[in-house]
């Protein structure tokens, strides 16, 4: 059950469909994807790394 | 005194002529040729396509901050270039044609030192029959006032659905020869969140049109992200979010013609097919303004200024050569015409060399590739580095100092879904270099340590903070030149 609740997500795809096909998303990463401790981290490692791009592209 | 004129207020425009004034002076002259009376943050015109902003919230009046800027203003189009003077004049000049209500219709000619041509293009809706929201079927998001309409339409949907009806959607682009994927891939998730935040997902079937040959092109021929220990293809990425969000896709294909409900168009197989929708999105093929050019003795030049799409020349290597001998150094530079030096052109405004996907073709001969994106931050700055080098001409330099080629400059963009702070997500992406350099990065084309994407909550409060940030730096707040591209 808990399984099935981690994995709605995918729950419309059909077998041999392209988006059975393709790599989707573990219920770890949905949820990773809005916790807000760790979003507020990768916050900071994006700016940074956004930021590097940006000054690598003036000249 | 010399005087520099830009014609258009976009972000390529707007960021050459606000940085110019800074720079030069009121020693100088700054003049801003520019049909509208507002400047428009367009990446937020999505919000605005599923009401969750309105046009107030991502546009300003444009006569207010150039007054505070010392800029001359004139709301007006620009009609024609006469770079070796006329018959009246040695001077450089262009001809313009008022849109400012109070003087509309009058003509004027504008005398130039420098000119920046910062036109942006022409949404090319006569491309495709029956596209767009003026003489067609479909909505857009390009501007604030079409997003406006779609948020109309699609608030008409969602209340056919409340009363148990079950529609189609169809979003992508509306020709074998559009660019802006980007834009039109975030229109579609964020019509896939509202309607699941209303309740009404279930009574949705969304699709994807697109002439990508593979999702996740997004006309940058694609890109690698390093992830689980593989440096792993966008495709994956992007399909991976079609399948989890239920959003089925059609790709390689050119829309030929829109009807009423029904779009028609061809795939890159040569097989033909109709797609019925009850709520469209399809972004248009770009193309010039249409200027024109003439000599002295008033021949016409055009050809000499522009490629046959009606996008300026400059010092990119037009040689016509097959994908596989395309090089970085393809790309311009310094933006600067190679006919007449005083002239440049910025962001969509300039001619690519050639595409950036690989070129692709039906067996009917039908072009199918998506065109190189040049919105955002490489036109930013693009306009940043033409204005540095105009202001080292008029103090003395014989030629541009400064450039920055797409193929040495990277892109970040966050395509964001929802708009709540803590219910929506993004999906944040940078690519360095966005051409890729086969040469310099063999294989894969780009650096992966500064070419990486995830989606999350945080890529979603970096959409918000660059929607304040950049109206604050376009209003000239203080600050602003601190703020980057």
């Amino acid at each position: 059950m808990a399984e099935a609740k981690h994995s709605e997500h995918v729950h419309h795809i059909k077998p041999y469909s392209p988006e059975f096909e393709t790599m989707v998303p573990t219920g770890i990463v949905k949820f990773l994807r809005t916790c807000v401790i760790w979003q507020f981290i990768r916050f900071i490692i994006i700016n940074i790394k956004m930021l590097i791009v940006v000054q690598k592209s003036h000249h | 005194m010399a005087r520099v004129v830009v014609m258009g207020a976009g972000v390529s425009g707007h960021t050459a002529s606000t940085f110019l004034k800074k720079w030069l002076g009121n020693e100088h002259e700054v003049i801003v040729v520019t049909p509208n009376s507002k400047w428009n943050w367009i990446p937020s015109n999505i919000w605005v396509g599923v009401g969750q902003m309105t046009k107030k919230d991502v546009t300003f009046d444009l006569a207010p901050v150039y007054e505070k800027a010392g800029i001359d203003y004139k709301q007006a189009k620009a009609v024609s270039i006469h770079p070796e003077g006329g018959e009246k004049t040695d001077k450089p000049y262009i001809t313009i044609e008022y849109t400012d209500p109070s003087k509309a219709g009058e003509t004027e000619e504008v005398t130039y030192d420098y000119l920046i041509n910062a036109t942006g293009p022409k949404l090319n809706f006569a491309a495709t029959e029956g596209l767009g929201p003026d003489n067609g079927y479909t909505v857009s998001v390009c501007t604030a006032d079409h997003a406006t309409h779609a948020a109309e339409e699609f608030n008409k949907l969602k209340d056919r659905m409340r009363k148990g009806e079950h529609v189609k959607i169809l979003i992508g682009t509306g020709h074998g020869m559009c660019t802006c994927q980007g834009a039109a891939f975030e229109y579609i998730f964020n019509i896939e969140h509202e309607l699941r935040q209303a309740g009404l997902r279930d009574k949705a079937t969304i699709t994807w049109i697109s002439n990508e040959s593979f999702l996740g092109d997004f006309g940058i021929g694609g890109l690698h992200i390093k992830r689980g220990g593989y440096a792993a293809s966008s495709k994956l990425f992007a399909e991976s979010l079609f399948a989890e969000r239920d959003v089925s896709w059609i790709i390689g294909a050119h829309v030929s013609k829109v009807e009423e409900g029904k779009v028609h168009y061809e795939l890159l197989d040569g097989e033909t097919g109709v797609e019925e929708f009850d709520f469209s999105m399809l972004i248009p093929p770009f193309a010039g303004v249409g200027l024109k050019a003439y000599a002295k003795d008033g021949s016409d030049i055009t050809d000499t200024l522009f490629a046959p799409n009606g996008l300026m020349k400059v010092d990119a290597d037009y040689t016509p050569k097959p994908y596989e001998e395309w090089k970085a150094s393809d790309w311009p530079r310094t933006y600067q015409n190679p006919t007449y030096k005083n002239i440049f052109a910025t962001g969509i405004a300039f001619a690519p060399p050639h595409l950036i996907s690989k070129p692709m073709k039906s067996p009917n001969g039908t072009p199918i590739n998506p065109t190189p994106p040049r919105t955002g931050m490489p036109s930013g700055i693009i306009g940043k580095t033409v204005a540095q080098s105009i202001v080292d001409m008029i103090n003395g330099a014989s030629e541009p100092t400064h450039h920055a080629s797409m193929a040495e400059m990277g892109a970040a963009c966050v395509a964001s879904t929802g708009k709540g702070l803590f219910n929506g997500t993004a999906a944040a992406l940078t690519v360095y270099p966005v051409v890729p350099d086969f040469e310099k990065y063999p294989g894969l084309g780009r650096d992966l340590d500064y070419t990486f994407g995830e989606i999350g909550l945080a890529g979603h409060w970096i959409k918000h903070i660059l929607h304040h940030m950049f109206i604050w730096k376009a209003k000239l707040k203080p600050g602003w030149a601190l703020i980057p591209e």
